[in-house]
Formats: C-alpha cells, structure tokens, sequence
C-alpha cells in the first residue's frame, strides 16, 4: 500500500480542485502525440493527425483528452486504493486496447509538463514530487493487471 | 530519431530566447532532478547541501547548461563536441546513462514553467529530441 504525506494528499487534492479539465486533457494527449509520435498507432480512427497544428486542432483529440483527465479523478478520491480502483481499466487497456504500457508514463510526463507550464513557480520542486509519484502510482496500477 | 534542420533551428533559437537565464534554468532542473528523484542524489554524496537552494546545485547546474550551450553550438557533431566530457562521466564519474533522461525531463519541466506560451508541443518535440541525442553523444564512450 502507497503511503502518502499530508502535504501529498493536500497538494494532489488542490492540484485537482483548480484543475481545467477541457484544457489541460486536450494539452497532454495532443503533445504526447506531437511528441511521441508513434503513440498515434491507437487513435487511428481519429481522422486527422497529419501535423501538430492538426493534431492539436482536432476535436477527437481534444474529447478524449479530457476523458483521460476525467479518468484521473477516481484516483484522486481513493489514493489509498489506487490499485484496485484501475484494476478494470488496467484489463481494458490491455485486452481489448492492446495499449503498450511504457505509453502511459509518456503521458504522465506530457501531464506533468503541461501543469508545470500552467502553474508556474507554484509548481515547485515539493510540488512536482508529489505530482510525479501520484503518477507513478496511477501508472502501475494501469499497468498491474497485464499479462 | 536524428535531428532535422528544422529541429536544430528550433532548437537554437529557442536557446537565445533562454539566453541569461539558463543558469538559473539550469540550477532548478538539477535541484528537482535530486528531489523528485532521490536516486541520483547517489551521485552527489560528495555535496553537503542538496536542497534547492544549495550554492553547490546553483553551481553545477549553472556548469551543466553552459555545456548544453557549447552543444548547441556544435550540433552538427554532437559526439565530437561531447567526447572529451563523455570519457570523463565514463570513465571518472560512472553516471549510469540513464539519468541522462531524466535530468533531461526535469530541464523540459523547467523550461516549460519559463516558457508556458513559447514551449509548444512542435518546440518541445524538437527540443526533446535534442536532449536524446546529447544524452546518446554523452554516452559514446562509455562502452
């Protein structure tokens, strides 16, 4: 069981209180797919996601990104039990997505940095810390149930 | 994943729009690599203060990028330009070349707290690769 600081808890819980969910969801996908572009493999029926410009104009990208942050939440609530609270979406992800899992820390470091450009200075080192290993934790759990 | 022109232009231009504060960029990404990664504080027993605030981490972290900047200026030849400190984190320092990528990441976190408007996905992509293939040349020597 992952034991988590006061200040962790507090600091995940106000990072996500303030959170724009259809700004930053569609920010992290659409750079993770900009940056790392192999990562387009599983979005194939997405239409348009030739260049940058239209991937981060594409309204696909953009819904789905904010599912994806959305999908953060249940995390948020439960951070003792982040493991079991993913377990179904960890079987998804890997039966019927067949998503490689290295996937998931690629967007976890494009979240990270599209928060660290909103938040500015207020994203300092004890901040990131606690963002980065909340993270982690979601990222195992996805991962936890592949065979 | 070797770098177009386009890439090395990004790159270059977006190194003048750092200009003076790539120390302190520097100094912050070293400071929150040891922080949000406590393992490669392994590297750095040596230091009697690793907080963010250490004069030691302003230093080398201030070192650190004024190398970047040297290879930016020669990122035509990256394995040139790096060999010589290749064979000291080799050879001497023994730096697991894995904490390349992640000193590498944090540098990104910090550019992108700098530069919320200008660090866009394409300059980002572009700077990533850069940092990859500066993380490979640092690497050339040591096997």
């Amino acid at each position: 069981m992952v034991e988590w600081t006061d200040f962790e808890r507090a600091t995940i819980a106000d990072i996500f209180s303030k959170m724009e969910y259809e700004v930053i969801g569609p920010a992290a996908l659409s750079r993770c797919l900009v940056v790392y572009p192999w990562t387009q493999r599983y979005f194939g029926n997405f239409g348009n996601l030739y260049n940058a410009a239209a991937i981060i104009g594409n309204p696909m990208v953009a819904k789905h990104g904010t599912t994806i942050l959305h999908g953060l939440d249940r995390a948020v609530k439960n951070m003792d039990n982040i493991k079991s609270e993913y377990a179904e979406l960890s079987v998804l992800h890997s039966e019927k997505l067949h998503v490689d899992p290295d996937n998931f820390k690629l967007l976890s470091d494009c979240l990270t940095i599209v928060i660290s450009a909103k938040l500015g200075k207020e994203f300092n080192g004890e901040v990131q810390a606690a963002f980065q290993k909340f993270l982690a934790v979601v990222v195992n759990s996805l991962g936890r149930q592949y065979h | 994943m070797s770098l177009s022109g386009r890439d090395k232009t990004i790159v270059k231009s977006f190194w003048d729009k750092i200009g003076s504060r790539s120390a302190d960029i520097g100094a912050e990404a070293l400071g929150r690599m040891l922080r949000v990664f406590p393992q490669t504080k392994t590297y750095f027993a040596h230091w009697s203060d690793l907080g963010p605030d250490s004069p030691q981490v302003r230093k080398h972290g201030s070192v650190i990028m004024a190398a970047v900047g040297e290879a930016i200026g020669k990122i035509d030849d990256l394995t040139g330009a790096l060999s010589s400190l290749s064979e000291l984190h080799a050879f001497k320092l023994r730096v697991d070349p894995a904490n390349f990528r992640i000193l590498a990441h944090n540098l990104i976190v910090v550019i992108a707290s700098y530069f919320p408007a200008d660090f866009t996905p394409e300059a980002h992509v572009s700077f990533d690769k850069f940092l990859m293939r500066l993380a490979f040349a640092l690497s050339e020597r040591y096997r």
